[in-house]
């Protein structure tokens, strides 16, 4: 026997679904000889916005279609609303998804597209076309109704894939890095857009995705993934300012690794005055993270270095500072405090509070 | 300033050479095509003492006064008709299926698959039939004689043509995805196969069922061979006796045959102007 989880009213007249508490106990899924899920644990909260960041091959992917329930979990518990899902059919678990590939029906029209999941849901004609107008009003294509896929771009694929996911006003919305085939302009509005109507809606949503930059804007939490488990979780600020882990830091923007070593609350970095440290890290050596906007030039003092490299990024230019064979240092400054490859220079650092980990991590 | 192209010169001689060697080529396949077709439209429209031309032969095939001598052809006929039928229905029902399953859901099975449905275009029809022959008398103690069991064996004869339809368009669609969307839309299996599935591949089962047809239609040993009458061994039986009307039919079924082609091509054409997403697309 299979259940079937308790849906919203289709009628309702907000329009709006409600967000759903998702929650990962111990998730694992096995694959032959490779274990993509080791131990997930991962909360949502109703109406959030969590985004999975991981390198390829980390389980990010397999932890959201597991939650679809398009991918068995070897074992563990996953909870939508309190209720343990995991052997309830996908097509029961009344979750929305957008997929990383075009998932429009090419036999069907954008509206058909749309009124789909409610056909499925046996709503009546008229309910239909008026869901399916509404949807579509709201990703701004309410005029290519009688359109066919071929005939829209890869944003407006999306965009109607959007609308197709939200129709059915579902608990939880799946986003499998669905900005990942557009380019770069359109995938920043299409990212504002589906933060601006998962506001809107309160629809708690897990957004996969190995773009940092992406995570970073658009998310509540982003949960870092490494090797099947959970790195860190935390806001973006947090996650950027404080990373827990080696793997965090460096995943998660750019950093410089440089030796340091803590005493007390504080940490004792070469070149520079001690700064305070981030958390309660044991006394002794570290590996210590700079971002590269807390490494300036200075004319005394710091480390002396040569530069290797400069690039124009636009707002700022980045500096590659070569100390000794062993550290580069990358920094970002203004465009008026360019210098050139090759000269003599001297650095500091001066972040208010520096990351730190253990130099074994 | 003018602006100047490098580069060798087009030329035009080598692109006038080609032009004419792809019309000599097309010139002589259709030749040898329109040769013998031609020859048995004039063989079929000669008149009875041989000095002229008329369609007495063909208002022959139509008029009731002869029914009784092309009784045979007509059984041959309805024969085929009933297992071009038969032979589609049995691709559409088993074959496709197992593969969208296999493609689906396991598909390191899709090589196995692939070899099992093109092993039955290496093996002779003559060798085949000695394979059948036992078969067959159990066949026909379980499920009678009827003309509609020879569809069992046409079933295996067309896999390699209609597995190469349907396959040919299970690569070029991202089937996974759609399916998958449909599933999280609500769609049960039963529903996601009628509704995605089905459309999505239409391209490939049209091809698969008009191919089965033609093979069927132009089936001739395991029928002989078997002793079952269909278009083929009654167009043999009719030509003893009036070869005027085994002609006529041949070339109605080569009429046949060569509109089906043309709904397929046709039907091909549609679909290109509504491209599926595919998998090299996207990735």
């Amino acid at each position: 026997m299979t259940a079937t989880l308790p849906r919203p009213s289709l009628t309702s007249p907000t329009g709006v679904g409600a967000g759903a508490a998702v929650a990962f106990h111990d998730v694992t899924k096995q694959f032959a000889g490779h274990r993509a899920l080791t131990g997930l644990d991962l909360e949502l909260q109703p109406g959030e916005l969590v985004a999975v960041l991981g390198p390829s091959g980390c389980g990010k992917t397999t932890a959201l279609r597991s939650l679809a329930g398009l991918e068995d979990v070897t074992s563990g518990r996953i909870t939508i609303d309190g209720r343990d899902v995991v052997g309830v059919p996908t097509h029961r678990r009344d979750v929305g998804m957008v997929f990383q590939a075009y998932s429009l029906f090419p036999h069907l029209t954008v509206r058909q597209n749309v009124e789909f999941g409610l056909r499925m849901r046996r709503v009546d004609k008229a309910a239909r076309a008026t869901r399916a107008g509404e949807m579509l009003d709201l990703v701004g294509l309410g005029d290519l109704g009688e359109r066919y896929a071929h005939q829209l771009s890869g944003g407006q694929q999306q965009r109607v894939a959007l609308a197709r996911a939200l129709v059915t006003r579902p608990r939880v919305l799946l986003l499998d890095e669905p900005l990942s085939a557009l380019d770069a302009k359109v995938r920043v509005q299409l990212r504002d857009e589906i933060r601006r109507i998962q506001r809107e809606l309160s629809i708690t949503t897990l957004f996969v995705t190995h773009d940092q930059e992406e995570a970073l804007a658009v998310a509540d939490r982003v949960a870092v993934m490494r090797a099947g488990s959970i790195e860190q979780v935390g806001t973006p600020e947090e996650l950027y300012s404080a990373p827990a882990t080696a793997f965090v830091a460096e995943f998660v923007g750019t950093s410089n690794r440089v030796s340091g070593e803590v005493i007390g609350t504080l940490v004792r970095l070469a070149g520079c005055p001690e700064v305070p440290v981030v958390g309660t890290p044991d006394e002794g050596p570290v590996w210590a993270y700079v971002r590269p906007e807390d490494v300036s030039f200075v004319e005394q003092g710091g480390l002396a270095g040569v530069v290797e490299s400069v690039s124009f990024l636009g707002a700022v230019c980045r500096t590659r500072v070569r100390v000794d064979r062993e550290t580069l240092l990358v920094l970002d400054h203004r465009a008026d405090e360019r210098r050139e490859p090759g000269v003599p220079v001297r650095v500091s650092f001066t972040p208010a509070r520096v990351a730190v980990t253990t130099r074994a991590s | 300033m003018s602006a100047r192209t490098t580069g060798a010169p087009r030329s035009t001689t080598a692109g006038g050479a080609g032009t004419v060697a792809r019309r000599t080529a097309l010139v002589v396949v259709g030749a040898l095509f329109a040769v013998p077709i031609a020859a048995m439209v004039a063989f079929s429209l000669r008149s009875a003492d041989g000095t002229g031309h008329d369609l007495n032969h063909w208002l022959a095939i139509v008029d009731p006064e002869n029914e009784r001598m092309y009784r045979n052809l007509v059984e041959g006929v309805t024969n085929s008709l009933l297992l071009a039928v038969v032979s589609a229905l049995l691709v559409l029902v088993l074959l496709v299926p197992a593969m969208v399953l296999v493609h689906l859901r396991h598909p390191r099975l899709v090589r196995p698959l692939e070899f099992v449905c093109l092993v039955p275009i290496t093996v002779p029809a003559i060798v085949l039939v000695v394979g059948l022959a036992p078969v067959y008398s159990v066949v026909s103690r379980v499920a009678g004689s009827g003309a509609w069991t020879l569809a069992l064996a046409y079933g295996v004869t067309v896999l390699p043509y209609a597995y190469r339809a349907v396959q040919s368009d299970l690569a070029a669609t991202d089937l996974r995805t759609l399916t998958e969307a449909a599933r999280t839309l609500g769609s049960s299996w039963p529903r996601t196969m009628a509704l995605v599935v089905v459309p999505s591949l239409r391209r490939g089962l049209l091809a698969a069922a008009f191919i089965t047809v033609a093979v069927v239609l132009g089936e001739f040993t395991i029928a002989s061979l078997l002793n079952r009458v269909n278009l083929q061994t009654a167009l043999v039986q009719v030509s003893r006796s009036d070869p005027y009307a085994a002609v006529i039919l041949a070339l109605i079924s080569l009429a046949f045959a060569f509109v089906l082609l043309l709904v397929i091509g046709r039907v091909g054409a549609l679909g290109a102007a509504r491209p599926i997403p595919t998998r090299k697309a996207l990735s």
